[in-house]
């Protein structure tokens, strides 16, 4: 008899979220399971990233049939292993409305379709082991490097990234392949490359799940960054909170130099180029490019006055090029398959797909990439399987310094120039959608405690800006706030956005100003009617009168 | 190891003092910085002691007081806030009888508040250590503390 082998395999997502919940367990006990059922030669059990949906406790997924199943538990296998496995039946009690992926047909792909979930830089995540390198490779893994070190000059390389249009992920949304020539345009050397991982905006985890899902992709798409502005030397700059990132990064990047793809000579050829790790201490503002640099160099992160840009001066003044996580992953992809494949994705001005995680009062909350372009109402409608209770009341988008919209937005495209029209920012890729139940000005408040713990101190109109604001927000909140409350808030936040020394103070004032356009009725609430106050006499506390 | 050791680790370059200190504070029974070790390293790295402080001082992640063996640090980023943090500081600090930023006087907690932690899949989350813990309810919070009481008084 024939003995089939691998005709299925089951995929396990350990990431930060299902480990919690005992995705390790789960997995040894489908192992045990299945070769108690003597189908170990027919079924492997793989070890991946993050499968999608997040909140659903141990997560896995089956190929070739893509059936995804939640909240599974110990107890749960050996029924799940008799009814699916060897039963064949759907394990109905943990089965998710989920798909995985499944694989993409450009001639028939249709940009503005959302039933499809198109990936680029998730493409393997949920689907290889992400500790083997084995099993990247197997999958076209550093075939782009290959590519470039073989066959392509660095100028081209640039010219191919620039004529993707890929354009930073981190949140600027700046061309990435015109930040590569300018670094590459330097000559003084030796540069660097860094990968910006300091991802601290809340509700943002995306980064932190393509590191864990696919680390040699980021490694590969800062090698040919290095190659393609004459870099030797690349830096992760990781949280210190992401210890399973890290865990994930040093072995790829043990494995990566073990087989010749890193270090010296990669491919036969004089390009040298090695990764080390840099871990963050707890900030915020080191996610701003120019921080960063001075944490690296182990100063305080504070940000520098720009120009000189990094690009002429970053890293021990050296030539510099950062770029966000997702960024360097969307390399490697069109290096191999080119410019214009990546431009069938997403807008005319914004190509590509965007990795956002999706949160807040939801059916569905987890990470998706969609291409750029479609819609905040497709993504909490179709993906985020719409709103869990009560009613849609608005969303914030791009985490906390993130704009906050209301309903008469759900229909603007998401990308970068549509938002820009409306005078409104992408952000890092948080999606936060909240119910009637929020109140506005609770986000606010809440929001704004954490830039004033965050404030770096260095300028002085973030410093005691972001104070004065959040007590501000308290008074809203008491119901006793100044009757010119709000203008005062308005004044104040567009005096940070013109005059903060770097974007975490200008960004401050985003959701402030969001808030007060699209929920001013509501923010009203909280001013003490008839309330005039005299004003502070010495020795006199400050006197108020209520006429009634 | 010695604060020596761990320099020549790395080398006395600038570039290498977070990553001293991260390791500095991790191998300190109480998970702090003290003054002691900080005054060597200044010789060792021929850096200033008020420029080692004032560096260190700006992120959240160093400590110049002692703090419990178990560091309990609350998300308090809007997604965890909307989905109840507040509620979860307040179960703790009854639990433990201890307020933000305080240490049981067994020297066994410490709780602080945080910013966001990016595990907000499974808000209102917390970590206690290099244990993530999410989806948290009052009776989960009781759950572990007392198994980690229990593994304490088992010692």
């Amino acid at each position: 008899m024939m003995v089939k082998k691998n005709i299925a395999q089951i995929l396990v997502g350990i990431d930060s979220n299902t480990v919690l919940s005992g995705a390790r367990k789960v997995k040894t006990k489908l192992i045990t399971e299945i070769s108690k059922q003597g189908l170990s030669d027919q079924i492997a059990v793989i070890e991946t990233g993050s499968i999608g949906p997040v909140n659903k406790g141990v997560v896995i997924g089956i190929y070739p049939t893509g059936e995804i199943y939640g909240n599974m538990s110990e107890e749960d296998v050996a029924e799940f292993v008799q009814e699916r496995l060897v039963k064949g039946r759907p394990y109905k009690k943990r089965l998710l409305p989920e798909r995985l992926p499944l694989e993409v047909d450009l001639s028939t792909y249709d940009p503005r379709r959302t039933q499809y979930v198109g990936r680029i830089v998730l493409d393997n995540c949920g689907r290889i082991n992400p500790e083997d390198i084995e099993e990247y490779i197997g999958v076209g893994g550093y075939e782009a490097l290959g590519i470039a070190l073989k066959e392509k000059t660095p100028q081209e390389i640039i010219s191919l990234v620039r004529d993707s249009g890929l354009r930073g992920r981190g949140g600027a949304g700046f061309p990435t392949g015109l930040k590569w020539s300018f670094a590459a345009r330097e000559k003084e050397t030796p540069k660097y490359v860094i990968c910006n991982a300091d991802e601290g905006e809340p509700g943002t985890f995306k980064d932190r799940l393509i590191m864990e899902g696919d680390p040699h992709k980021i490694l590969e798409g800062m090698a040919i960054c290095g190659y393609a502005i004459g870099a030797n030397t690349g830096y992760i700059y990781i949280r210190g909170e992401y210890q399973l990132s890290i865990q994930r990064l040093k072995k790829a990047i043990e494995d990566a130099e073990k087989l010749g793809l890193l270090g010296q000579n990669i491919f036969g050829t004089d390009f040298n180029f090695e990764v080390k790790i840099k871990i963050g201490a707890g900030s915020y503002v080191c996610g701003e490019e120019t921080a960063l640099l001075n944490s690296m160099e182990g100063f305080r992160g504070e940000p520098r006055l720009k120009p000189p840009y990094p690009a002429e001066s970053g890293f021990l003044s050296k030539p510099t090029n950062v770029n966000n996580v997702e960024t360097l992953a969307n390399v490697a992809p069109i290096i191999l398959k080119g410019a214009e494949w990546f431009r069938k994705f997403g807008t005319e001005d914004s190509p590509g797909t965007k990795v956002y995680t999706i949160l807040g009062q939801i059916n569905r909350p987890g990470l998706i990439e969609v291409p750029m372009g479609i819609t905040l109402r497709e993504i909490i409608y179709d993906y985020a399987g719409g709103i869990s209770t009560g009613e849609f009341k608005m969303v914030q988008l791009g985490g906390t310094a993130g704009d906050i919209l209301s309903a008469e937005l759900l229909d603007l495209p998401l990308d970068y120039k549509s938002l820009q029209e409306v005078g409104h920012n992408l952000g890092s890729g948080a999606i936060l959608i909240m119910n009637e139940s929020v109140s506005v000005v609770d986000l606010l408040k809440c929001g704004m405690k954490f830039f004033v713990h965050e404030s770096c101190g260095r300028c002085s109109v973030c410093r005691i800006g972001t104070r004065q604001m959040y007590e501000s927000f308290q008074r809203l909140e008491k119901k006793i706030a100044y009757p010119d409350e709000l203008e005062n808030i308005e004044e104040l936040a567009k005096g940070l956005k013109l005059t903060a020394f770097c974007p975490l103070g200008q960004s401050v004032a985003t959701p402030v100003l969001s808030a007060l356009k699209y929920f001013k009725a509501e923010l009203s609430e909280g001013i003490k009617p008839h309330k005039i106050y005299k004003p502070a006499v010495r020795n006199q506390s400050r006197a108020e009168i209520i006429y009634s | 190891m010695t604060v020596k050791e761990i320099v020549k680790r790395y080398g006395n370059k600038r570039e290498n003092l977070l990553q001293i200190l991260h390791d500095l504070q991790n191998q300190s029974p109480q998970k702090y910085l003290n003054k002691k070790d900080l005054e060597i390293l200044s010789e060792e790295m021929k850096i200033p002691l008020s420029d080692i402080v004032g560096t260190a001082s700006f992120y959240s992640m160093f400590s110049f007081t002692p703090r419990g063996k178990y560091l309990i640090r609350i998300c308090e980023s809007p997604p965890c806030h909307l989905l109840g943090a507040p509620a979860i500081f307040k179960v703790i600090e009854s639990k433990l009888g201890i307020k933000e930023g305080e240490t049981t006087p067994d020297g066994l907690f410490t709780l602080e508040g945080t910013s966001c932690l990016g595990i907000c899949g499974v808000a209102p989350a917390m970590m206690i250590n290099e244990e993530a813990y999410g989806n948290l309810t009052e009776e989960k919070i009781s759950q572990i503390l007392d198994q980690i009481r229990e593994k304490e008084s088992k010692r």
